[in-house]
Order: C-alpha cells, then sequence, then structure tokens
C-alpha cells in the first residue's frame, strides 16, 4: 500500500500546465494522417501483435531477436575473411606469390627466407584484427546480457536478458534504464502517460524530451492489468530515420494513430520518471539506432597510400628488370648456351637451361627474377612500420602530459595505423556538448535593475585578458581595451565555487546582502522568476538535506541552484503550486511561500521564451517570463523599460564574454483581464484541429506583453577545461574548426562564442530553412514554405553569400557560417553540396547546429572528399559515432558518457585540450618519423637491390647472386632494421616544447613537406646513385683479375659479395646516421651496434662448420681481415655513397635552411635563453594566419580600437602604435 | 558491420574503477617512455662541414698516393696464348684441335722479365668469358661429399655431373669440379728448370675444414662426356691444392687463379721459356687464355683504381671544402638567424 502511495505523489498531473505538447486532442477515429493511409503497403507491412511475442515466432511474423551483434567475424569466417582481408592488399599478394613460388625450384633462395616473415606480418595484422573483434563481441556480449522487466504471463513480470526480447513483448523500463528495443510508451508513473527521455546517444540533445502515450493505453498502469491486455500494431517498416513513425494500434476495437511522440527508442534513457510500460516494436537490428549504424571502415593513413603508389613504381621497375634479366637469360640460353660447355648444355633433363628453348626459360626465368629482385619491395618495410607504429602508439598512451589526473584516464591510441595522419590534419569536425563544453552551466553574472552582478569572469574573459597583458608590447597599453568590463586582476585565479551550477560571486546579493540595495524589490522579482518560472521538480537529497532539481535543460538547472543560493529555495511543486523557502538574510528562518501556478506557456524554439502565471499568497496575479532578450524587449510596456539602456549593454557584454544570456521579465496581472484571458486560453486549449497550436500561440501571445523588464541573467555553458587555448593553438597550427551539434542554433552560437569561434564583428551567414532570428547580423530570413521552394531558396541565399564572401575586400573581414540540419538536408544534396562546401571554405568558422548522426557522417564525408585533405572529427556521444567511422581519423573523448565514440575511435582522450599535444607533438613527430622511415627504407633496399641486378648482367642473368644467402636474409631483418626503427620510434626534430611554442611547423604535416613526390624521387635517386657506386667500385676494386692480398691469392665470389656486403651495411648506416638529428644512447647503439653485428655475424657465421657457411667459412678471420685493401675499399664507398647527401644537406642549411632547421641552431647556441624577446617573438609569429580564436579575437579588437582611435586622434595613433 | 550507435551505453558503468585502480592507471613516468632522454644532437655547423670534407680530403690524399704507389711497384707479366697454341693448320678448327685427344698440346712460350720481380712471383692463370658465376654452374657441388666420406653419395645437388651412367657416385661431384682447369706450366731459364711451388696455393681453411683428408677422388671424369682435368685417386681432396683453387668459383666472367709461386727472384731482362700444355677448352666459348706473373704488394696486385678512385674523392673533397668556405664567405647566413623562419621569409604567411 504504501508503494501505490507513494506513486500517487509523483502522479503529477501534467497536463494541467503544459499547454502546447501534452495536451492531448481526444481520440482520433480516422486515420487522417496520409502516411498512415498506406499502411499495410510496401514499406509498412510490420505487424507487431502485443503482448503476444509467440505469434512471432513462426513466419511470417517472424521478426530478428533483440540480439545485436556489431563484430566483423565470427569463430567459423574468421580465418577465411581475415585471410581474404590480408591478401586484397597488393603487396601481401606479392608476397604470397613469391612465397608460394619459393618452393618451387625456380626459386633463388630458400622458401623458409620468403614465408616466415610473410607469416610474421600477416599474422601481427590478424591478431590485432582478432583482438578488435574480440572487444567488439565482448561490448555486444555486455549489452545482450542486460536484464529487463518483461511480462511473462498472467500479469507477471520477470527479468530476462536483452537479448532474449522479441516483437510483442510487454516490458517495463524503470528511471534511469536504457530502453531496450524500440517501444510503443502505452504508460507511465504519471497519471497522464508522459515520460521523460533522454537521447543523448541519439543526438547528443542533453535536455530532456517528453514522450506521452495515447490517451486509451493509459489504464494500463499496472502489472496485472497486463494479463488480459491485448492489441495489434501496423507499422512502417525497420528505417533508420530517428524523427518519423508512422504506424496505428488496433485496440479494443478501434483504430488510433501513433506518431513519434508515442515512441521510445532503443539506447535513450528513461530520465525523471519512475516506470514506463511499452510494448517492443523493433528489435535488435531493425531498431531505428542499429539501422543508423554505419560499417566501421578501416581506415589507411596518407602516407600509406602514398606508400602503395611507391609500391607500384618499383613493382613496375621489379618487373622491368626481371624482364630485362629474363630477356638477358634467354638470348644467353640461345645464342651462347650451347657453347658452354662446362655448364653441359646438352644434358637431358636440363630443362630450365634448355637452349632448344629459350623461350620457356625465359619465362621460367622471369619468375625466378621477381622473386630475386624482391630485396626491392622490402616485407621488412610492413614489419618495421608495424613495429614502430606499436611503439609510438605505447608513446602516445604513456604521454603523462595527455593523461587526466582527475579522472585518472590516459590517452589511448587505440589503432596504432593512423599515427602519422595525426600530422596532417587539415580540418577538425567537434562535437559541441562533452567535447567542447563539460554540458554544466554555471550561473555567473545577472544585471538587475540596470546594474551588472557578478564579479566573476567567464573563461572567455580570462583567457583574453591574459593574452591583452602579454601584448602589451602592440602599443596597445594606453588604450582601455574593455571598458565596461571588470576584469579580475588575477587571471589564474581558481575559482572557489564548489556549488555545481553556480560560480556567481558578488558580495552586493550574496548573504541576504540584496536587500540593502537600492532596487532591492526588483531584485526580489528577479529571484522569484528564477525560482518559479520553471519545469523542474525538486527532489531531496537524502545525504545532504538539500534538494537537486531536475530540470528539462541544464540553464534551467542552474537557475534553480543560483535561486537557492540567493535564498529562495525551491522546495516542492504539486499539481498546483510551487513552494518556495524565501530566506531574506542568513540569521533569519526560511518562510516557506506557496504560489498558485496558473498556467504555464511553455517554451519552445520558436517562441524563445516561456512563462508562468501564478497566484501569491496575497492573491495577486504574475505573469512571469524569461526568453531571448529580443523577444523580451519587443513585449515591454512603456513603463517598463527603465532599464533596457543598461540591460542592453550588459547583455553584449555577457555575450561577448561567451555567456548564455536570457531577459526576465513579469507582468501584473489584474483578475477580471487574467479570468477573460483564461477563459480564451480555455477554449483554444480544448479546440480540435490542426490549428490548435497556432491558436494557443495566438492566445499566449496576447498574455505577453507589456512587461516590465527585471534583469537578464547568463549563464556560462562550461567549457572543458583548456578548450578556448587549444582552439586558439589550434587555428595557429593552420587548422579549421567546424563544429557539428545537435544543439539549438543558439546554444550553439553561444558556445561559438565561448570557444571564439565566433566574435564581435564576424559577418554571420545563418542558413536556416526556419525564420531566422532577426537579430542576427546579415541574417537572411527564409520561410519554410514547401521542401522544393526551401531548396530554391537555400540555394539562391548560398550563391548570395559566396558572391558577398568573394566580393569582400577587407582582409581582416572574416564570416562564420552557420547552418541547421534542415538546411543541411538541401545542402548536401549533390546539387547543391559543391556550392555549400566551397562556401564552408571561405568561411573562418563553420557550425552546424541540430544536425543527425547521419548527418554529421555525411558532413564528415563532404569535407573529406571535397577538400581532400585530411580529416579529424572528435565527439564523445553514441551520436558521434557515424563522423568518428568517416573521418580519416576518429577522436573519441573518455569522458562520462557512454563508451561508443571511444570504442569507435582510432584515439580517445579524455579531454579536448589533449588533442593539442596529440596532433602538434606526437602528429608531428609520428609524421616525420614514419615519412622519413619509409623514404630510408626504400633508399636502402634500392640501394641494396639494384647491386643484386647489375651482378646479373655479369652472371650471364642466370639468377645467381652474388651475396650469400645468409646476408640477404639478415639484410633486412638484423642489419639495417634497427636503426631504421629507432628512426622511427625515437627522432625527434625538435623537442615536444618547441612543437608546442611554435604551431607552424604542424603545417610541415599538412604541406606534406616530408613525403612529397621531389622528396621521394630524391631518396628514390639517393639510392640509385649508392647502387651504382656500391656495385662498380667494389668490383673494380675486386676485380677477380688482380690479387687482393699480399699473399697472391684472388678473390672468389664469397669475398667479392662479403665485401661488396660490408661496404652497403656501412653507407646505409651512415646513410640514416646523416638522417637523425636526435641522437639518444638507444640510436647510437642501433646504428653503431648494427655495423658491429655486421663483423660479428661474418666472424660467427665463418667459424660454423662449412656445410652451413660454405664458401663464406673463416671468410673474415682468415681471407679478408687480413687483407687491407677489404678496409680501405670499405672506407672509400662508404664516404663515396654518402657524400652526395652530405653536401645536399649541407647547401640546404647554409642556403635554404626550413623552419625546424633555425630553431635547431637557436637551441644549439642557447638563443634562447640569450635573447628572450626574439625567442618570444618569433614564437608570436610563429603562427598561421587565423581568424578564429581568441587570439585573432583581441587582435581584431585592437585593430577595432586603433581605428576608432584613429578617426579621433590620428598623432596618438602613430606614438602608439610605433 | 562493426561497431554501432548501439553498442552500449554504459560502460563507464560497469567499469567504475576505485581510486586506487584509477591510480594504476596512471602511466609510470621514466624519461624513456616521456621521450625525453637525453639525446646530442649535432648540427652542421660550416665549422663541421668544412672539417668533415678537409679530414676526408686529408686522410684520403695520402691513402691514394700510398696504394698507388704500392699498385706502380707491383711487376706484372702477361702472356695471352690460347690463340698462339694452336698448330698453323688447326687455325679455324680450335674446337676439333682441343677436343682430340691424340693431338699433341704442348706450346713453348717466351717471356721477358720488364723488371726485377722480387719472390714470391706468383703464377695466375687468367681464363675470359667463363662464366664460372652461373647459377647452374655455382650450385652444382656437394659441400658434404667434400668433407665427409660417409656422404659420398650425395650426389644430388651436383646434377647433371652426380652419379656415373650406371649410377655410382663421382667424387668430386659436380660441373665445377668435372671441368677442372687443366693446362700445365713448366718453367725454365736458360733451360736451367724452375721449380713451381704448387703448395699453399689454397686457402689454408678450405684444406683443412672444407676437403677432407680421407675423400679420394671416385669416379671422376669417367663419364661420356670428359670436362677437364683428372685427379689422382691415391692423392685425397685436401691435397688436390688446384681443384680446390678451381672450386672457389671466380665472381665474374674474367679472373685470375694462383697457379703456383716461384720463389726465385726474377731479374729484369730475363727470358722465362714457359712450357705449356694447352689442355683446356675455351675454343667452343671464345674465351681467353693468359699466362700471368705477378709480384704482390699490401694491396695485392696490380690495382691502380683504388689509389685513383682515393685521390678523386680526395681532390673532390678538397674542391668541396674551398666551395663551401667560399659559399658561407658571400652568403653567410648566422646560425639560428630568425629572419630565416619561413613566416620572416614570407611575410604574408604571417600575421601582421
Amino acid at each position: 500500500m504504501a508503494r501505490t502511495g507513494r506513486r500517487k505523489r509523483d502522479r503529477l498531473r501534467w497536463s494541467k500546465l503544459y499547454t502546447f505538447s501534452c495536451l492531448r486532442p481526444s481520440v482520433q477515429l480516422e486515420t487522417s494522417d496520409t502516411g498512415t493511409a498506406s499502411l499495410g503497403g510496401p514499406g509498412f507491412s510490420r505487424v507487431v501483435h502485443c503482448n503476444q511475442p509467440r505469434l512471432h515466432y513462426k513466419k511470417p511474423l517472424k521478426y530478428p531477436t533483440n540480439y545485436i551483434s556489431t563484430t566483423k567475424y565470427n569463430i567459423i569466417t574468421f580465418l577465411p575473411k581475415a585471410i581474404f582481408e590480408q591478401f586484397r592488399r597488393v603487396a601481401n599478394l606479392y608476397f604470397l606469390m613469391a612465397a608460394i613460388l619459393s618452393l618451387t625450384p625456380v626459386a633463388p633462395f630458400s622458401a623458409v627466407s620468403m614465408i616466415a616473415p610473410l607469416a610474421f606480418v600477416v599474422g601481427l595484422s590478424m591478431a590485432k584484427e582478432a583482438l578488435e573483434d574480440w572487444r567488439r563481441f565482448m561490448q555486444d556480449m555486455k549489452v545482450n546480457s542486460r536484464k529487463v522487466s518483461v511480462h511473462r504471463s498472467d500479469g507477471l513480470f520477470g527479468y530476462k536478458h536483452w537479448e532474449k526480447l522479441r516483437v510483442g513483448d510487454v516490458v517495463k523500463v524503470e528511471k534511469d534504464q536504457f530502453f531496450p528495443a524500440d517501444l510503443l510508451l502505452l504508460s507511465s508513473s504519471y497519471e497522464d502517460g508522459i515520460c521523460y527521455v533522454e537521447t543523448m546517444n541519439l543526438d547528443g540533445e542533453t535536455n530532456l524530451k517528453v514522450k506521452r502515450s495515447l490517451e486509451v493505453t493509459l489504464p494500463l498502469d499496472e502489472d496485472e492489468v497486463f494479463k488480459e491486455f491485448k492489441g495489434v500494431i501496423r507499422c512502417e517498416d525497420p528505417n533508420p530515420s530517428l524523427y518519423t513513425f508512422v504506424g496505428n494500434l488496433e485496440y479494443e476495437r478501434q483504430v488510433y494513430a501513433i506518431d513519434p511522440t508515442q515512441i521510445l527508442l532503443r539506447d535513450s534513457k528513461l530520465r525523471n520518471t519512475q516506470y514506463i510500460y511499452g510494448v517492443v516494436i523493433f528489435t535488435g537490428h531493425d531498431t531505428k539506432v542499429m539501422q543508423n549504424s554505419t560499417d566501421s571502415p578501416s581506415k589507411r593513413s596518407r602516407i600509406e597510400r602514398q606508400m602503395d603508389k611507391i609500391i607500384y613504381i618499383l613493382f613496375s621497375v621489379l618487373v622491368l628488370i626481371s624482364l630485362i634479366s629474363s630477356i638477358g637469360f634467354a638470348v644467353n640460353i640461345k645464342y651462347y648456351m650451347h657453347n658452354w660447355w662446362f655448364l653441359q648444355p646438352d644434358d637431358k633433363d636440363n630443362k630450365l637451361y634448355n637452349p632448344k628453348t629459350p623461350a620457356i626459360s625465359g619465362l621460367i626465368h622471369l619468375i625466378t627474377a621477381l622473386i630475386l629482385y624482391g630485396y626491392l619491395i622490402p616485407i621488412s618495410l610492413y614489419v618495421s612500420i608495424e613495429v614502430v607504429k606499436v611503439v609510438q602508439a605505447m608513446f602516445i598512451n604513456q604521454d603523462l602530459q595527455m593523461y587526466d589526473e582527475e579522472a585518472g584516464i590516459p590517452a589511448q591510441a587505440r589503432t596504432s595505423n593512423l599515427n602519422e595522419e595525426l600530422g596532417q590534419v587539415h580540418t577538425i569536425l567537434s562535437d559541441k556538448t562533452g567535447t567542447l563544453t563539460c554540458n554544466q552551466m554555471d550561473f555567473l553574472k545577472c544585471s538587475i535593475a540596470g546594474i551588472s552582478y557578478g564579479v566573476g569572469s567567464s573563461e572567455v574573459e580570462m583567457a583574453a585578458a591574459k593574452h591583452m597583458a602579454s601584448h602589451s608590447d602592440f602599443g596597445t597599453s594606453e588604450i582601455e581595451i574593455e571598458p565596461s568590463t571588470p576584469i579580475t586582476p588575477v587571471f589564474e585565479r581558481v575559482r572557489k565555487s564548489t556549488i555545481k551550477g553556480f560560480s556567481f560571486e558578488d558580495d552586493r546579493l550574496m548573504n541576504g546582502n540584496w536587500t540593502q540595495e537600492q532596487n532591492s524589490g526588483t531584485i526580489l522579482m528577479f529571484f522569484r522568476i528564477l525560482a518559479l518560472c520553471h519545469t523542474a521538480i525538486p527532489e531531496l537529497n537524502e545525504e545532504t538535506g538539500g534538494f537537486n532539481y531536475e530540470a528539462e535543460s541544464p540553464d534551467e538547472g542552474a537557475f534553480l541552484v543560483a535561486a537557492r543560493e540567493f535564498g529562495f529555495e525551491f522546495c516542492k511543486r504539486t499539481q498546483s503550486s510551487v513552494f518556495i523557502r524565501e530566506r531574506y538574510s542568513p540569521s533569519e528562518g526560511p518562510i516557506e511561500r506557496e504560489f498558485k501556478v496558473l498556467n504555464l506557456l511553455e517554451f519552445n524554439s520558436k517562441r524563445k521564451r516561456m512563462s508562468v502565471i501564478v497566484r501569491d499568497e496575497s492573491g495577486q496575479t504574475l505573469l512571469l517570463c524569461k526568453g531571448a532578450d529580443s523577444i523580451i524587449f519587443e513585449r515591454l510596456s512603456k513603463n517598463g523599460r527603465t532599464y533596457e539602456v543598461d540591460t542592453t549593454r550588459h547583455l553584449s557584454e555577457y555575450g561577448e564574454a561567451g555567456l548564455r544570456t536570457l531577459a526576465l521579465s513579469y507582468r501584473v496581472l489584474e483578475e477580471s483581464e487574467y479570468l477573460a484571458w483564461n477563459a480564451e486560453f480555455v477554449k483554444a486549449k480544448t479546440s480540435i484541429g490542426a490549428d490548435r497550436e497556432a491558436q494557443l500561440e495566438r492566445v499566449a501571445e496576447l498574455m505577453e506583453k507589456d512587461l516590465i523588464l527585471v534583469g537578464a541573467t547568463a549563464v556560462e555553458d562550461k567549457l572543458q577545461r583548456g578548450v578556448p587555448q587549444c582552439i586558439d593553438r589550434l587555428a595557429q597550427a593552420g587548422l579549421k574548426i567546424w563544429v557539428l551539434t545537435g544543439d539549438k542554433m543558439e546554444t550553439a552560437i553561444n558556445i561559438g562564442y565561448a570557444c571564439s569561434l565566433l566574435r564581435q564583428g564576424m559577418k554571420q551567414i545563418c542558413l536556416s530553412t526556419a525564420p531566422s532570428d532577426p537579430t542576427q547580423q546579415d541574417a537572411k530570413k527564409i520561410f519554410l514554405l514547401s521542401e522544393q521552394a526551401a531548396k530554391e531558396n537555400l540555394s539562391l541565399q548560398m550563391s548570395n553569400a559566396l558572391q558577398m564572401v568573394k566580393l569582400e575586400r577587407d582582409p581582416h573581414a572574416a564570416f562564420a557560417l552557420i547552418i541547421d540540419g534542415k538546411g543541411l538536408t538541401h545542402a548536401l544534396q549533390d546539387d547543391l553540396k559543391d556550392r555549400f562546401l566551397e562556401l564552408a571554405i571561405e568561411c573562418a568558422s563553420v557550425i552546424c547546429c541540430r544536425v543527425s548522426p547521419k548527418q554529421k557522417a555525411l558532413v564528415t564525408r563532404l569535407v573529406k572528399e571535397g577538400v581532400g585533405k585530411t580529416t579529424l572529427a572528435i565527439g564523445d556521444g553514441a551520436n558521434d559515432v557515424g563522423m568518428i567511422q568517416e573521418a580519416d581519423i576518429g577522436v573519441g573523448i573518455s569522458g562520462v558518457e557512454g563508451m561508443q565514440a571511444v570504442m569507435a575511435s582510432d584515439f580517445s582522450i579524455s579531454q579536448f585540450r589533449f588533442l593539442e599535444r596529440l596532433l602538434v607533438v606526437h602528429g608531428h613527430w609520428c609524421y616525420k618519423r614514419i615519412a622519413q622511415m619509409i623514404c630510408y627504407f626504400f633508399y636502402k633496399n634500392i640501394a641494396f637491390g639494384l647491386t643484386i641486378f647489375y651482378f646479373e648482367a655479369y652472371a650471364a642473368f642466370s639468377g645467381q647472386s652474388v651475396y650469400d644467402d645468409w646476408y640477404m636474409l639478415l639484410f633486412n631483418v638484423v642489419l639495417t632494421s634497427l636503426p631504421v626503427i629507432s628512426l622511427g620510434a625515437f627522432e625527434q626534430d625538435v623537442s615536444s616544447e618547441v612543437c608546442l611554442q611554435f604551431p607552424a611547423l604542424y603545417q610541415q604535416g599538412p604541406k606534406n613537406l616530408f613525403f612529397d613526390w621531389s622528396r621521394i624521387l630524391g631518396w628514390m635517386g639517393n639510392g640509385l646513385y649508392s647502387s651504382l657506386v656500391l656495385y662498380f667500385l667494389s668490383i673494380s676494386i675486386f676485380s677477380s683479375e688482380s690479387a687482393f692480398r699480399s699473399d697472391g691469392q684472388t678473390a672468389d665470389m664469397a669475398a667479392v659479395g662479403t665485401a661488396m656486403f660490408t661496404c652497403i651495411i656501412w653507407a646505409v648506416n651512415i646513410q640514416i646516421a646523416l638522417t637523425m638529428s636526435h641522437f639518444t644512447w638507444i640510436q647510437h647503439l642501433c646504428v653503431w651496434g648494427s655495423i658491429a653485428s655486421w663483423y660479428l655475424f661474418l666472424v660467427a657465421y665463418g667459424t660454423a662448420s662449412p656445410l652451413i657457411s660454405g664458401n663464406a667459412f673463416q671468410i673474415l678471420v682468415e681471407a679478408l681481415g687480413p687483407a687491407s685493401i677489404y678496409w680501405i675499399s670499405t672506407l672509400l664507398i662508404a664516404v663515396v655513397c654518402n657524400l652526395p647527401y652530405l653536401v645536399h644537406i649541407s647547401y640546404q642549411r647554409a642556403c635554404n635552411p626550413l623552419d625546424h632547421h633555425v630553431i635547431q641552431e637557436i637551441k644549439y647556441y642557447k638563443k634562447d635563453l640569450e635573447d628572450h624577446d626574439m625567442w618570444k617573438r618569433e614564437r608570436s609569429k610563429a603562427r598561421q594566419k587565423t581568424k578564429i580564436g581568441f587570439t585573432a579575437r583581441v587582435e581584431a579588437k585592437i585593430r577595432h580600437l586603433k581605428g576608432r582611435l584613429h578617426k579621433k586622434l590620428p598623432s596618438i595613433t602613430i606614438q602608439t602604435v610605433s | 558491420m562493426s561497431s554501432s550507435l548501439a553498442s552500449s551505453s554504459n560502460l563507464d558503468g560497469s567499469d567504475d574503477t576505485s581510486p586506487q585502480q584509477k591510480q594504476s592507471k596512471k602511466p609510470k613516468y621514466s624519461r624513456f617512455t616521456q621521450q625525453e632522454l637525453p639525446a646530442c644532437k649535432p648540427l652542421l655547423t660550416p665549422g663541421i662541414v668544412i672539417g668533415i670534407f678537409a679530414l676526408v680530403a686529408v686522410l684520403f690524399i695520402p691513402i691514394g698516393l700510398a696504394s698507388l704507389s704500392a699498385s706502380e711497384a707491383v711487376v706484372e707479366v702477361i702472356d695471352r696464348y690460347d690463340a698462339d697454341c694452336v698448330p698453323n693448320d688447326m687455325h679455324g678448327k680450335e674446337l676439333d684441335f682441343i677436343q682430340n685427344s691424340s693431338t699433341n698440346k704442348t706450346c713453348t712460350r717466351r717471356l721477358t722479365i720488364p723488371k726485377t720481380m722480387k719472390s714470391p712471383v706468383h703464377i695466375y692463370y687468367e681464363l675470359d668469358n667463363f662464366y664460372q658465376n652461373h647459377r647452374r654452374y655455382v650450385k652444382s657441388r656437394s659441400d658434404k661429399q667434400l668433407l665427409q666420406p660417409s656422404k659420398e653419395a650425395e650426389t644430388k645437388v651436383c646434377a647433371p655431373e652426380g652419379n656415373t651412367p650406371d649410377g655410382k657416385p663421382i667424387v668430386p661431384c659436380g660441373l665445377i669440379a668435372w671441368s677442372l682447369f687443366n693446362d700445365t706450366y713448366q718453367f725454365s731459364i736458360n733451360s736451367d728448370s724452375i721449380q713451381v711451388n704448387k703448395k699453399n696455393i689454397a686457402w689454408a681453411s678450405d684444406r683443412s675444414h672444407k676437403f677432407s683428408k680421407d675423400v679420394y677422388p671416385k669416379n671422376f671424369q669417367k663419364g661420356a662426356l670428359i670436362g677437364g682435368g683428372k685427379l689422382n685417386e691415391s692423392i685425397p681432396l685436401s691435397e688436390q691444392e688446384d681443384l680446390i683453387v678451381w672450386m672457389r668459383t671466380a665472381a665474374l666472367p674474367t679472373f685470375r687463379k694462383l697457379y703456383g709461386r716461384i720463389e726465385k727472384d726474377l731479374n729484369a731482362n730475363e727470358e722465362i721459356t714457359v712450357v705449356i700444355e694447352n689442355n683446356y677448352n675455351t675454343y667452343s666459348f671464345g674465351g681467353q687464355k693468359k699466362l700471368v706473373l705477378s709480384t704482390a704488394t699490401w694491396i695485392g696486385g696490380k690495382n691502380n683504381f683504388l689509389g685513383v678512385a682515393y685521390l678523386t674523392v680526395g681532390g673532390l673533397c678538397l674542391s668541396l671544402v674551398l666551395a663551401f668556405i667560399v659559399l658561407y664567405l658571400f652568403k653567410p647566413r648566422t646560425l639560428g638567424d630568425p629572419s630565416y623562419l619561413s613566416w620572416n621569409r614570407n611575410p604574408s604567411a604571417s600575421m601582421d
């Protein structure tokens, strides 16, 4: 009994208060909707028997279970599928062919030396795949095994795993649980069948949405009644549209239309509602959210794709020289072989070398040659890159400066494929809520009766002030920059606020001091409006004894917290009243006052205001109204404009400080006036028909007039720590930042200001199909006509805007593009998207609001494909998954929200601000490391591989190599691998501090300075040169024609090969030492150790049994070591190979130093310490030209002030500027 | 299908960690993981650049001079005899001549010593156009068989010279051994014969570790085709030094191999008579045969190339030193001069 009693208390009849959304028109008998008319037709064939899931066990009504699987493979398909994936890479396929052929006698090498590295590479990649898929599987299992209460039979409910859920099941979902499938809402703990839903995972919006059940199902609110419940739903087939639903319910021989407000979508959360009952309509992969999911593409970095092209070039070279070899071979076979009696050409078993069939021999030899010259396409490159990337990823994971102390989460490179891509990012697409902001509103300032209260400064102000102070050398110190905004002297001051949602500081209002203020009456009204004008519900916090508020939006929550702190604690809401404990001074006890709520004119984005009509204890009727300033100011009475001028000024200051503002006003109502109005309102409320809402609005409009302005609030949408600074630096590094958010346009614009993506004086281009805010500058009014007209209008709009942007002559002019989801649907269509992109690129900032997850992905694709540069998407919620997957790099914020974004991402960080270090430090390093490493790798293998080819020309193209098989095997595995890995893992052109101090260095990545074709071809040319030097000098010195030792022996093939190989080892290792600019002991060990290991190997190999070493037996100790010519030829060839490169880099540094060269020199000579000013000056210059970020904002302001000063006092300006 | 919107929502809840566990997620500080290891960052300053090139020049020129003079000190006598050792009536029918076992292949040559040749004088034979480096040839040997008497049947790799037609293993097997060079030289001065020392012409390690004392030639050159030289079946392989030398295949088709040494000074202008048994067939592939007498110095035989290369590179580096000095004088750049930073050089790319 106690339970039901409690439940009754929870039941508020919201419909009495809500005017627009909660009032249901009476039962619909006809299916008037055009959509429902087609039910049963194609696309609308689904039939759901409510509470009779057994009917859905068999065809034709069999629908998928609620089991979801997001894995790529299962146990059976893993091997074939994963192997297929691996061998789709051209290089792997080539290696596979080579490995297979190595089993045949045509191969010049042993089979193991071909198969082992391939198995390693493929195995490693497959293990990675398997691990990732396993993680996904575990994730799915977790979701599938969540439990939900399901109606079993006879009114009894029991828990079941989500995966067991069937279409037609009746489920009971409790507060703060996720909906397990798409449900039809039947009833809720509220008597009128409404419930609150948080759709964060679907669209990223944090405000709660109201869903309501059909009137007819309201009585289904007890477990027992489901014993008898039966009904049939006919509705649309599964589709990905989150905001539409077409269907109807046949219940008790009546047909009722169902619309999206009755549909609860999987993965949204029940909030502020004790429980709901619902019928499962769509399960598993049929649910809208699953329909929205996209396959995660396997991403490859730009460098890797470019590397593929190099591989193709090298492959062509390989085929070419193989063809030359095989033709040479065939010619030799045909014309000379029969002369070479020492080869016994006439032997009858001799097939390969049969002079009678040179063509066949040539063809077979082609295969041999392809394998022999395989060193041009190094499989070890893939191995080394994998190893290096793992090390790089480890560095990212271990970076303490990307570790979030508070959350205890380090950064994580979830895939190592894209490390170097981080260094080439061009555009960042960012989510807003949870990424840029904490989604926490702080009441920071207010303006009451024309006086601004609140001494705290917003983060934007603090950052700007700090920046301003450091800019004193601009000569602007004489100009008062922000005359009206008090800037707290200590910029780094830590806010002492410990109350969530409240950062207000001003003794004039706190602790009851407001009663001493001049306009205390107005202040009292202000506080009452804060405490009364809302739709929140208080919740007693058992621990603290205070109240928490379940508000529809975080702003409202902040208002209530503020009101509480000011001494107006909202403590209770009943069906008709709101109770407030008022405390005028800390010493007094609180007085509980009851305000009767007569009407509630709720907020929507069209009205941009909400009002309540209350009657206080004295019987006075008041209309309290809060809303957008423009809306309120339009509706002020003549005597209500006392504070308009001051408030307007304050509002614009607040706006500039990046705060969200609302104006508060009230109106005293005469009893008669109210009664007359109420009658009309009730009439409108109960009217039936399409124009009901319009009527309601009209009636509300009648009341919301002749208002008296009280003041304005300024709430800070708290940005995450360091976000404005991070955006500023990223902008200086030359990155473009787009914000894609599911939030309202106003909110998005506010955040744009807060992050300095927008600023005063920026020309805003608003593309919207809805009537746009008349207060925005350059705003275009486009009304929703028909879809086609809207599109045409939008197209015209874009053309005009584009023309405006193009004609702009002022180099400092900045444009911002703001577009909403509706507009975006048109703008993303094929015929408009190019123009949209062109416009967007011209604009300094782009903000897309009200975008669906799919649209986020589409915008990302548009940028990615249209601009052709690397895009990075960053987000935290499930609604960002699409864009994270679509972008070249997806970054997930591993914060408080779910894990979907992180699971889909390539990198995860716990704070937006770590993005700077991830890109500017790690990205820059990884890009350079990988680029240099790949270039060097090609150099090394060309230098080595071509010597094999040259030798062929001297060995009748027979396919014999001058080197021992072991040398060749070890070349890439041991002798040259560690230096190149150390280059790829540890090279630093400049230290991390310098990377951060000189954001311009980042541009080396997006401009691709280190992996462009001239550089790649240069390295290849260097390889070609080295190969020629290596081969021909060695051969000339070690010609078999003269003795190479003082005791007269001539060099045999083993001696020549070993000597030549020694030269190669020296040459390539000296080359890499010249390439490196950063030697820790690891590099030293790797480079010099590699050379030493070659000699050690030679000694060891020479000591091994001659059955293993063959002609290399004792080669170093006995044959080559004592020969002085061996040592001096090594010196000569190693020097000659590297001479041109040394000349090149010396010349380059002398005449055309790159930025990092100069900075290295400054650091080397410690000039940065001696000449502090120069260092600081260069740092500030090392910024890319940018129009966003607070630096740009400050500079625009300075420019503006200078301009003003210039007009007034030209002489002074000259002085100050000098 | 991969991760999707729907996969999960509150993993953070289940992953909830206590403060201790959170602490453990914190990466441990080490200079290695933070990439802060002390490093030396060498820089190509003008001094270092000039220093490097000067060092190379200073090092290379003396080495070049020394090797050139060593090479010049070598005295070499080369005599090509393949054409001259064919009787006049057999010209144009060299193949018939060489393949006919009954013809007299003895041939006498006279060589004049241009300068005094200090002992030891190395005797080489030089072949040309002979592809000892051909894959079919190189692979056709069995190291096992040469080293272990028990493995004499391991002749698979030696095809087509593995077994005799009746299936007995050939020792030593393979094309290399089969085509053993078999011209012989006898030297005399004024009819005093000169002793040719044929000991120690092969690598000591080859003799001791690759060719066994206990393996004797067997079934060698008994097949249908006779290749080159024959071996004395009573001498173990380790003492068949001509074979051992021959089995070290040359890298290039023109090669010399050590034949023996004359351990006696040869004086200038002395005339040496060489009696050559011209047995070896190079006529079918048009290869030359030469007899070479040469002394050796610390760089080995005659090798001007090395010295010239060293001098060239040394000279080049010297001129690079000058070039860079000129460059640094006429286009001086203070190292670390910020005006060379891209944003200073290209003002449009920077802010005002």
